[in-house]
């Protein structure tokens, strides 16, 4: 285990300048996340038009890995499909969670969150963003993703 | 007997304190490869090899059920659970072995309170009386009762350094009042509170007092009888004891006076299906088998702080948090959260740029074990404007060399961050 791992430069980068910070106005969706653990609190705002993610911003605060996690996570989800959204959160929760799964090539960037998961106290920060916007989502009329 | 048994005058010198962190085999334990340091001991303390051997002499020679049996056994743990409560007793300078309960901890005997003693006799309007410090095991069980009883929950404000406002909790004090709970020494900040003043406010005003010890009992000799307070709860693992066990100290005649808050076993005299003759003090509050291994574990914990002399600890204590105040202080962009004149050897901080939660990982990775997160007090984060710290709280087995290694590593970690 090494902390460079964990600590990489893009999770850094996205901690320190998280990119699509702000509020969006409904109609588009939201929901808030809580990580009682370690306090990270955020909302994650989603706009969707014929199923696709046409818009996609948080706020709030948290520790490096829930902030880039959910940086990282508007960055890679915005212009996706609802289906795509939920077939990359799936990807990146099995990589989260199985020390062994093989990192798949269309995380891209979201692959710098795969040395997480050698710190399993730290896994719940990583996903946090993730399961806000499924929460965020669960009412999105295209929400079509049932498989 | 260990280290223990030679309680030495003076101070405790570099050399006592090797000598006894030798009585803790987990502080040998290597994290990562390095060398644990171990900052945690607000969270629970570790045990030493007497309160381990303790446990164990109990499990293979005493044990039994208590209270039940005629055999040699059950008499052997009934003397050795017995005997633990007189130490506590003793401990706390009791009038009474009667007045010792046992609980699983300081949760257990704040709640036993709150049910038995708070809730029957509360109703609408009426207030308890907390303050702004308190860890959520001393808020929580007070709203329960406000919510099945109609009172209300009043809480005394603190100061920016951490420190209670006495002025401000005496004015709310009101006729209304019909109990105070408040902590002894604050979780979060370590802040220690004018309890002497606390009860003297609640006595003149006659509102009983519940002082929540669990983070003072390690480094403060308490005598319930000179602080005369009406309840005193603690728990054994912040104590150099096991973890499920606690104690709550009742005053003998309000416990006469209050309902058994759990049916069963032990807490009865006879039971037929119309009416049951509840047992005596202290055994009406101990429904079912008690936790004797637990109860045997911290009397030899006290035996061991006793030994080493608390006044001699909190001396020591004193020092290392003097240091790390200093060491932390100097580091760039560190900002320490409670700087109350009176404290135990406690430090709550926070690191601008690095999250407190982050700052814990990758001082794990050096060995190093403290907390991070709100410490189940998050109105203190929130007057504080925070929703975290990071908190290094230290026992008479820490050292200058561990706040070094301590303080080495928050910078690093600033600089990883930067």
């Amino acid at each position: 285990m090494d902390l460079k791992d964990l600590y990489r430069d893009v999770i850094l980068d996205h901690n320190r300048a998280p990119r699509n910070r702000g509020e969006l106005a409904p109609p588009a969706h939201s929901a808030r996340g809580h990580n009682p653990l370690c306090g990270d609190q955020l909302t994650v705002y989603a706009s969707v038009r014929d199923g696709v993610i046409d818009d996609l911003k948080f706020e709030g605060s948290g520790c490096a890995i829930s902030v880039a996690s959910a940086s990282l996570m508007t960055e890679a989800l915005k212009g996706k499909t609802l289906t795509e959204a939920e077939r990359l959160f799936g990807e990146l929760h099995e990589v989260l969670t199985h020390s062994d799964a093989p990192v798949p090539a269309d995380l891209g960037k979201l692959a710098a969150l795969s040395g997480v998961r050698e710190f399993p106290a730290r896994v719940k920060c990583a996903s946090l963003a993730w399961h806000t916007l499924r929460a965020a989502l669960a009412d999105a009329p295209a929400a079509v993703s049932t498989e | 007997m260990s280290a223990a048994s030679a309680a030495l005058p003076g101070p405790l010198s570099e050399r006592d304190v090797a000598r006894y962190r030798a009585d803790f085999p987990i502080l040998a334990e290597r994290i990562h490869g390095k060398e644990l340091a171990y900052l945690d001991n607000g969270a629970s303390a570790q045990r030493p090899r007497a309160v381990l051997d303790a446990e164990r002499r109990y499990a293979e020679h005493m044990h039994a059920n208590v209270h039940r049996g005629v055999h040699t056994l059950s008499q052997r743990a009934t003397d050795a659970y017995e005997g633990a409560r007189e130490r506590v007793r003793l401990f706390l300078n009791a009038r009474s072995s009667r007045e010792i309960i046992f609980t699983r901890g300081t949760t257990e005997a704040i709640n036993l309170v709150a049910q038995s003693y708070a809730r029957p006799r509360l109703g609408p309007g009426d207030e308890i009386l907390i303050t702004w410090l308190e860890h959520h095991a001393n808020i929580v069980p007070w709203q329960m009762v406000a919510a099945a009883t109609g009172a209300r929950l009043v809480v005394a404000p603190i100061t920016p350094s951490g420190e209670l406002d006495l002025e401000a909790f005496a004015r709310l004090i009101s006729p209304r009042t019909r109990l105070i709970a408040t902590a002894h020494v604050s979780n979060a900040l370590g802040t220690v509170l004018p309890v002497a003043a606390i009860v003297a406010l609640g006595r003149s005003r006659g509102v009983p007092v519940l002082l929540d010890g669990a983070q003072a009992v390690p480094h403060i000799a308490i005598d319930v009888q000179a602080l005369d307070c009406d309840f005193y709860a603690f728990s054994g693992h912040k104590l150099y004891g096991p973890t499920g066990i606690g104690v709550l100290y009742g005053r003998e005649r309000l416990l006469e006076e209050m309902p058994p808050w759990q049916g069963g076993g032990d807490m009865i005299l006879t039971v037929s299906f119309e009416a049951t003759t509840y047992n005596a003090l202290p055994y009406k509050f101990e429904a079912g088998t008690p936790n004797m291994g637990g109860a045997v574990g911290l009397a030899a914990a006290i035996d061991y702080v006793e030994g080493i002399g608390l006044a001699r600890i909190a001396a020591y204590e004193h020092g290392l948090l003097g240091y790390a105040t200093e060491r932390l202080s100097a580091i760039d962009g560190l900002t320490i959260i409670g700087t109350a004149r009176d404290k135990a050897s406690l430090v709550s901080f926070t690191l601008a740029g690095v999250h407190p939660h982050d700052l814990g990982t990758i001082l794990d990775q050096d060995g190093i074990a403290i907390r991070t997160g709100h410490h189940c007090a998050m109105p203190v984060m929130e007057f504080f404007g925070v929703p975290a710290t990071a908190r290094a709280s230290f026992a008479f087995y820490n050292t200058r060399a561990e706040i070094d290694r301590l303080a080495t590593a928050v910078a690093a970690a600033r600089a990883l961050f930067r």
